[in-house]
């Protein structure tokens, strides 16, 4: 695997997960609990779709084959996407939601702050710019979780369900590949498994004051981010995100 | 404004001798441009007519998150999508300033959540129209956000200070979506020719609900001779929809639309066009229930509602622990 081919792959890595994040977070758009969520889901997903824009424009710079962010996001198959499998799942209730987004934003800004001492520059201003906003989403989701998790007996109940459901999915944020160990070996970006105890360390102290129980199961769900199996969830998101550009190619919206 | 048809409370406007002390008095700073503001003395009347235009208004912009949203999870572009999703953030802000403003009136944000909910307040009719193809989402944006802004820019003046104010806030990104909608009607009308019948269906849609955005003719209505005089309402809905004619149908043209209204010409006697009039059969049963989207509307703000109810009753309980915390370590 040559330097350029894993730079691509984890540069889709990188969009495809704010992309299909984004795209499950913007289906709550005028449906959440209260007023001020659905500002907030709205703003979330925006910050992901511009950070997407970045991440997949870059991605298309290095494939060197003319594609655009838009092309790489509407135009390729299921197979071809690198999302971890984590941000295709359904979006569930608020606390499903809320929970996944904090898993993410958690291992989201660990990752983003190694990024910003990237040997490669381009790479280190994007996780520069996106840091800032990752920050806020963590506080976010972070204060959501210890909100609904230590606020009713129904409002636990339901917050340990959403955990018990996606912590066999976070295990995949971490699983490093030759992807990783190449671009690992010249300072590009980190082997994922390294993240992990930054990752940890966030996760627990919400958990614990929202009086959650991490899951005592070792099953992890993977291949989202080496494209080998995805959920079936993805393909119906896929259906719906890329239907305009399917139905009417070469179109300019 | 997407108020309409907000009936004034009261028997229609008192001439200066039947006005009390009081009443006197305010009229005076009404006459005189001065703003009310929430601790002043109001007539109960002005107080109601206020809650119910401003509260119509703030459930407008919520129940129109959802035509729009309709179409954030299959807009063509990045781009498009990113600028949507802003669009609706906005629209949920607007909603907040005007129920912000709407409780310095004595009301508060969940009161008027029910009374949406029960069916005893309103929403704008236009929001009760399907968005069926992506046009619509640029068709909103000109015709829609256009009308809205033509009631929106005189209530900057209007006489309740927090309205006003609020109103100011408002028309600044309204003007702004208004420019997105046509910059996405241009991308259509000069693209395919699929594009171009997306945007032409659009208009055609969108049109005659449009026009009844400014609600019936009220040239003969008591309630809205007692809005203006108390300039809550600055222009009758006549005036503000011949304005919103003449500066949307040289837009159309410039698309190379059509405006679906063989009655429209140009009146060079009065310096504007001559239009037919929307069905206003149809505007009475859209307001009753009767529209094409009022069930699933409706439904969905119910079901954000009662699913939410535990998000709500979670975080408040959180907030209380927190309290309680707070004050036994002092």
């Amino acid at each position: 695997m040559t330097k350029d081919d894993a730079l691509f792959q984890f540069l889709l890595r990188m969009g495809d997960n704010t992309l299909i994040l984004g795209h499950r977070v913007s289906e709550w758009c005028g449906h959440s609990p209260v007023l001020e969520e659905d500002i907030a889901l709205a703003n979330t997903a925006l910050d992901m779709i511009g950070q997407t824009q970045l991440w997949l424009g870059l991605a298309g710079e290095v494939e060197g084959n003319g594609r655009s962010a838009d092309d790489l996001a509407f135009l390729r198959d299921a197979w071809d996407f690198r999302n971890v499998l984590l941000t295709e799942l359904p979006n569930g209730d608020f606390g499903q939601t809320l929970m996944r987004q904090f898993l993410f934003d958690a291992f989201q800004s660990v990752m983003l702050n190694w990024l910003q001492d990237s040997s490669n520059t381009r790479i280190a201003e994007i996780a520069e710019k996106a840091s800032k906003e990752v920050s806020y989403h963590l506080e976010r989701s972070g204060d959501t979780v210890i909100g609904l998790g230590d606020g009713t007996e129904e409002s636990h109940a339901k917050m340990q369900a959403a955990l018990d459901y996606l912590w066999p999915y976070v295990g995949e944020m971490f699983d490093g590949d030759a992807v990783d160990a190449v671009l690992a070996k010249e300072g590009i970006a980190p082997d994922p498994a390294e993240l992990r105890p930054e990752f940890d360390a966030i996760v627990g102290a919400v958990l614990a004051e929202a009086t959650l129980t991490v899951p005592d199961s070792p099953f992890v769900h993977k291949g989202g981010r080496d494209g080998r199996m995805h959920t079936e969830h993805l393909g119906h998101l896929l259906t719906q995100m890329q239907w305009l550009q399917r139905a009417y190619p070469g179109a300019t919206w | 404004m997407y108020a309409q048809m907000v009936k004034t409370a009261g028997t229609g406007v008192k001439s200066r001798a039947e006005m009390s002390a009081e009443e006197a008095r305010f009229q005076d700073r009404i006459d005189d441009d001065q703003k009310i503001e929430p601790k002043d003395w109001m007539p109960e009347d002005y107080r109601a007519t206020l809650i119910r235009q401003i509260g119509q208004h703030a459930h407008s912009e919520i129940v129109g998150q959802l035509p729009e949203g309709n179409w954030i999870t299959r807009a063509p572009t990045l781009e498009r999508k990113a600028i949507l999703l802003a669009k609706v953030q906005d629209e949920a802000g607007h909603g907040l300033y005007l129920y912000s403003a709407a409780e310095t009136l004595g009301v508060s944000r969940d009161e008027l959540t029910e009374m949406l909910l029960d069916g005893r307040m309103k929403y704008s009719s236009i929001f009760n129209y399907p968005t069926l193809n992506w046009a619509d989402i640029g068709a909103v944006g000109w015709l829609v956000d256009g009308a809205a802004i033509m009631n929106q820019v005189p209530l900057q003046r209007t006489s309740y200070g927090p309205y006003s104010r609020a109103m100011i806030r408002i028309c600044k990104e309204e003007s702004f979506h208004q420019r997105q909608g046509y910059d996405i009607m241009m991308k259509m009308a000069q693209g395919t020719d699929a594009q171009k019948k997306m945007a032409q269906d659009a208009l055609n849609r969108f049109w005659y609900p449009s026009l009844m955005m400014f609600g019936p003719s009220d040239k003969d209505s008591v309630h809205s001779a007692q809005s203006m005089a108390w300039k809550i309402k600055i222009n009758t809905n006549d005036e503000l929809r011949q304005k919103f004619v003449d500066q949307t149908v040289p837009q159309a043209e410039y698309l190379g639309l059509t405006v679906p209204d063989e009655g429209l010409c140009w009146n060079a006697e009065k310096g504007g066009y001559d239009f037919s009039q929307p069905d206003w059969s149809e505007f009475f049963a859209v307001l009753k229930g009767g529209g094409p989207c009022n069930r699933e509307r409706m439904n969905d703000r119910i079901k954000a509602w009662e699913d939410g109810a535990w998000v709500r009753d979670g975080l408040l309980a959180h907030g209380r622990k927190k309290q309680a915390a707070k004050h036994a370590a002092e």
